[in-house]
């Protein structure tokens, strides 16, 4: 598929940015994604806006090109669970990216159940936290104690 | 709904007793009747099948919808099969994946002449789909080559043109017709197009359509009244529909609708549909068409009872605008992939609400806006731009005449920006590049994540209980 290769919004040009922020491959939404980047920024974060339908691949690559202390993963479609567990086990899979702090959220499921067993599924695949839909205050506070925060 | 007299027969409208999806919904316009429908789509071709035949069984005119799952969509169907033999839960019906011998026991003695089935999908390379669909007996889906594209991912704009062109014509060829509109039987340029996308295996399993039955009317929707779902001013939604429907006009299809979705004014979007009505009467004059609504496509209200009178607004809106059609949304929208029961109270709903709604006959005056200045503006520049309406649409993206606010696609400029006004429009607060009258009052102050989510949030506000806060 001939679809856009890169990154789809940076906050500055040039610098590497400190928060890589996505969507997951099969969906198309994003205005969760454009609301995060804001919230990011306005805690200090540069970031790297992927947009919507990355393949796996792509957010692999963007990771190893750009070295992103903080990936965030949205998803709103339904497919989160499915699509983030194979997300997170294509990055954890390359070394050099083992130690970088994944954190995935949004509407994961398609009966808006916050399910124990998935969340469970998903930590022990890899990521290092799971946020539910209304999770922001926590997210919030998570992503303003990353370390590699560009000071503001 | 009382009405007006009868006036859905629009020159090119098809013969009564016709199977097609047009000829249905042109029927239930001139008995004054609101045809509404569901998004509805389950993984599982039993509950398909199920929520298929309620929908049929609603106290409500009602046509079928198949929604699609997102693997079909962006066409991983690798993930798709994995996910139907692992059981995963899918949010619509993988149409690709299924055998067609499933899909088509699936709408057997449900799908018919009074009750016609529409694929809904949001693929930007439709071909698979469209091929799928047509093999298993069905003729009517939506999209667009803008409006299937910048709302639906990082396909480039370029290629989704493309494909458009193909899936037009694959849909016309079934139907008989040629790009240019003449009936034609086997070696036509409609016919190639199709072939040539079939002899490029693809993992779609297709069989050919049958051939040259006559009463086989293809109908296409635009999807153009609903990018992004929210915050997009309704000049340009109304743009954007009317030339999908020009694009499908000029790629051979002979039945289409124009969509425009609900948004934050309903005097303006009573505009809007007036002046949806008056472009698509001057620039699709010998075609079978009607107008759709659709129920707010944004943030919707968390509350039963919110989401259920946003809806009921929305139902007036489509009988008062003389639209003949209205996609609705359920109490579950905010939450969850709505369930068979839910799709049916919204119907029922719906369907209420609109027989207490009346046809308003149109008056000259309500083409005296804003809105239909811009949409005006927007369409004539489009369309003078290439004599190939692929190319107008391609020129007019790059050069920022289109521009979608908040869209991430980097096909679109991203210079316009929208605002929702004090007396609740929706207006432009940047007009970047549009050939619209120049406003640019919101480029002093940077937008915040709490800006964007009040005015994300505004319908939501305005139904939940407690009101607008
Ligand atoms: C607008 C919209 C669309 C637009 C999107 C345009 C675009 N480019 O963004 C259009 C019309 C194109 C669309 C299409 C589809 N949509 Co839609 N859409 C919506 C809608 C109405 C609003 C979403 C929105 O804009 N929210 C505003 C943003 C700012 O918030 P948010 O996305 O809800 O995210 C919030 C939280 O989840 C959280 N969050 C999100 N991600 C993360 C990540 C982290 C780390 C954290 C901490 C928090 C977090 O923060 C946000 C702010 O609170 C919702 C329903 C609703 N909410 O009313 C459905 C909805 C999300 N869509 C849905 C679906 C299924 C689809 C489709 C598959 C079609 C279908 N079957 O109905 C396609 C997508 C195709 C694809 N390939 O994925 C479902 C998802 C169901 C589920 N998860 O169970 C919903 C819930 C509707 C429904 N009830 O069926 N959609």
């Amino acid at each position: 598929m001939n679809s856009t290769p890169g990154p789809m919004n940076f906050s500055h040009a040039g610098a590497a940015p400190s928060v890589l922020l996505t969507g997951t491959s099969s969906d198309a939404h994003t205005w969760n994604l454009v609301y995060l980047q804001l919230v990011l920024e306005e805690i200090g974060h540069t970031v790297a806006n992927l947009g919507p339908c990355p393949p796996d691949e792509l957010v692999v690559r963007s990771c190893l090109d750009l070295r992103p202390g903080l990936v965030v993963v949205s998803s709103v479609n339904g497919h989160g669970f499915n699509d983030g567990l194979r997300l997170i086990r294509a990055l954890r899979a390359d070394p050099e990216l083992a130690g970088t702090t994944v954190v995935i959220g949004g509407k994961l499921v398609t009966d808006g159940l916050r399910n124990v067993g998935m969340v469970r599924r998903l930590t022990a695949a890899g990521y290092d936290r799971v946020f539910d839909d209304g999770e922001l205050a926590d997210f919030r506070a998570m992503a303003a104690r990353s370390p590699y925060r560009a000071v503001s | 709904m009382t009405t007006a007299p009868p006036s859905a027969g629009s020159p090119g409208a098809p013969a009564a007793g016709s199977a097609s999806f047009g000829a249905f919904v042109a029927r239930a316009y001139a008995r004054g009747e609101l045809v509404v429908q569901p998004r509805m789509g389950f993984g599982d071709p039993g509950l398909m099948r199920e929520g298929l035949e309620r929908t049929r069984a609603a106290e409500a005119v009602t046509v079928g919808t198949l929604t699609l799952d997102s693997y079909t969509r962006v066409n991983d169907l690798p993930a798709a099969r994995r996910a139907v033999a692992e059981g995963v839960p899918l949010n619509g019906y993988p149409l690709c994946t299924h055998s067609p011998a499933v899909s088509r026991d699936l709408l057997d003695g449900v799908h018919g002449p009074r009750f016609p089935v529409q694929v809904r999908h949001g693929s930007p390379k439709p071909e698979h789909i469209v091929a799928a669909l047509l093999s298993v007996g069905l003729d009517a889906t939506e999209g667009g080559p803008v409006s299937y594209c910048l709302p639906y991912g990082r396909t480039r704009l370029d290629e989704a043109v493309a494909s458009w062109r193909t899936a037009c014509a694959m849909l016309a060829a079934a139907g008989g017709t040629t790009p240019d509109g003449r009936t034609a039987g086997g070696g036509t340029a409609a016919g190639r197009a199709a072939d040539r996308w079939r002899a490029d295996p693809r993992p779609a399993d297709d069989e050919p359509a049958s051939p040259g039955d006559p009463v086989r009317l293809p109908h296409l929707e635009s999807f153009g009244g609903c990018m992004l779902g929210q915050l997009c001013p309704p000049s340009m939604l109304v743009a954007i529909s009317v030339l999908e429907g020009v694009f499908f006009a000029r790629h051979g299809l002979r039945s289409i609708s124009l969509s425009y979705a609900q948004q934050t004014s309903p005097a303006q979007d009573l505009e809007a549909m007036a002046a949806l009505r008056a472009l698509s009467d001057e620039l699709l004059p010998d075609i079978d068409r009607h107008l759709v609504v659709y129920a707010y496509m944004g943030v919707y209200p968390t509350t039963r009872s919110g989401a259920l009178s946003l809806l009921e607004a929305a139902a007036r809106l489509a009988v008062e605008s003389g639209a003949a059609r209205l996609i609705v949304k359920t109490a579950a929208e905010a939450h969850r992939i709505p369930t068979i029961a839910d799709n049916v109270e919204a119907l029922e709903t719906a369907a209420r609400a609109a027989r207490s709604a009346v046809r308003r006959p149109p008056v000259a005056s309500d083409l005296d806006t804003e809105v239909y200045a811009e949409a005006r503006a927007l369409v004539h520049t489009v369309l003078g731009l290439h004599e190939d309406i692929g190319e107008a649409l391609l020129l007019a993206f790059r050069q920022g005449l289109l521009d979608i606010p908040f869209c991430l696609h980097p096909d679109n400029a991203g210079l316009a920006r929208s605002f929702i006004d004090s007396d609740g429009r929706l207006r432009w607060s940047d007009t970047g590049r549009l050939p619209l009258p120049v406003t640019a009052v919101a480029a002093a102050r940077k937008l915040t994540s709490a800006d964007l989510l009040t005015a994300l949030t505004r319908v939501q506000r305005t139904y939940d209980p407690g009101g607008i806060r």
